[in-house]
């Protein structure tokens, strides 16, 4: 069994019309035994640019810490925030500096960028980026998220909608994936705002 | 047995001379870098004016001999795309803070797939010159600076001196004649001026303090606007220019 499946995730971007959606499970497990459903594995680097971090729930933890240093660091330098395309050559850059013993953990990087134009994109756990127009899948369930997406994705939804196709295309993988579940985590981000929302599913 | 004093010597490491060459005299300045500054203070005149829509930097090229091929001295030197420099002062150690200005560029742009920002590359290079006023068995720069570029904030021009600090200037001047130089660039400079008003300001400027005939050979320009490209004139343009400002 791969380290990437011990604890269970699934996550999900979307691109919507000048905005996107990140959502996740809640569920931490080991293999089969469920321990917390509460789980957090999206993040928040600033108002608009999401992180979330699908895998080993521990690697995941020590990556942020690691991400959210260099990104205050830079804040601190250049006295702005990272453009979500920066953050993802950095998220990278700092993922291949560990090519042989790497953190166990497949990113997604969602955010809206100069005149708030939307981006996501994904990576492996050595950092070969992966950029998409539409949505990035990862987890345990990304098998099964890639068919929910594939099948309700629509281009240029408005939040309205791109919250409810995320969240079904979310709930009904997680169905289907024995080690993640237990609800979901959404987050909406337009220009303006920023909603989240604890989703819940089939709790067992 | 008590320590002798070549024991204590030895026991420094890397070398007896490892200790910092710029030390506070009693006054509290630290004279090295005021040495360092007047080796600046006797180079050649550089300047850099700031415009709305670019920037430009020049300076002299005087040969020590006619002999001397002039198309082999480039005072002026790229360090980005949209990033040039001209220094006043020592050559062989302006060189120096080029190639670790850009070495420092080039990582920026590996880690973050961006170019650097001016402000960031300006930091980092002054940063280098603070070091070696407080780091052992170094001396520091005997040059200034003019970093002229041009990014997502605009145009840009700074001044960065021997003893790390720096400036963000509208209009500078370095080396030979500074205080001419500048008082010339304070009655010429206005906030509305345009790139080929800069470049012929610049010209006048130079022209100014220079002994002897100013010719395309003996002098250097370089400028950036907003296509983002900083571009070194050639000998006939600077020529082309001379021409105009008569």
């Amino acid at each position: 069994m791969s380290i990437f499946e011990y604890n269970g995730s699934a996550l999900v971007a979307m691109v919507g019309k000048n905005c996107f959606a990140i959502a996740s499970d809640r569920r931490l497990g080991v293999q089969l035994q469920t321990i917390a459903t509460d789980f957090q594995r999206i993040f928040k680097i600033h108002d608009k640019l999401f992180l979330g971090l699908s895998g080993l729930g521990s690697d995941a933890q020590t990556l942020y810490q690691r991400l959210v240093f260099r990104h205050k660091l830079y804040q601190l330098r250049e006295e702005r925030d990272m453009k979500p395309e920066t953050f993802a050559s950095l998220v990278s850059a700092i993922l291949y500096e560990k090519r042989f013993g790497p953190y166990f953990c497949q990113p997604v990087i969602a955010g809206l960028g100069d005149d708030d134009k939307p981006f996501i994109c994904t990576m492996d756990s050595i950092g070969a980026k992966e950029l998409a127009k539409d949505f990035v899948v990862a987890g345990t369930a990304s098998e099964s998220l890639y068919g929910a997406c594939e099948s309700m994705f629509k281009p240029d939804m408005e939040h309205e909608e791109l919250f409810e196709t995320i969240s079904q295309a979310l709930l009904s993988s997680v169905d289907r994936d024995c080690l993640s579940g237990w609800g979901g985590h959404v987050y909406v981000v337009t220009p303006s705002e920023v909603t989240e929302r604890i989703l819940k599913g089939r709790m067992d | 047995m008590g320590r002798s004093f070549t024991d204590t010597v030895y026991d420094m490491g890397d070398s007896q001379y490892s200790f910092s060459l710029t030390t506070f005299s009693p006054s509290g300045k630290l004279v090295q870098i005021e040495h360092a500054l007047t080796a600046v203070g006797s180079g050649q005149t550089s300047l850099g004016i700031k415009a709305s829509n670019g920037v430009v930097i020049a300076t002299e090229k005087k040969l020590p001999s006619i002999l001397v091929d002039e198309t082999s001295v480039q005072k002026i030197q790229i360090l980005t795309p949209n990033i040039g420099v001209v220094y006043s002062g020592m050559g062989p150690d302006s060189r120096v803070l080029v190639r670790k200005s850009r070495k420092q560029a080039e990582q920026y742009n590996r880690l973050y797939k961006e170019p650097i920002p001016v402000t960031q590359l300006v930091r980092e290079t002054a940063a280098v010159m603070q070091e070696f006023t407080q780091s052992g068995g170094v001396r520091p720069f005997g040059v200034s600076l003019l970093v002229a570029g041009f990014d997502d904030k605009g145009p840009q021009l700074y001044q960065v001196d021997p003893s790390g600090s720096y400036f963000s200037w509208k209009a500078s001047a370095m080396g030979k004649n500074v205080s001419n130089a500048k008082t010339f660039l304070e009655k010429r400079y206005t906030d509305d001026m345009e790139l080929e008003d800069a470049i012929h300001t610049a010209i006048l400027t130079l022209k100014e303090g220079f002994e002897g005939q100013i010719s395309g050979k003996n002098i250097e320009i370089g400028v950036i606007e907003a296509d983002k490209t900083f571009r070194v004139l050639t000998a006939a343009q600077i020529e082309d220019y001379l021409q105009e400002v008569e």
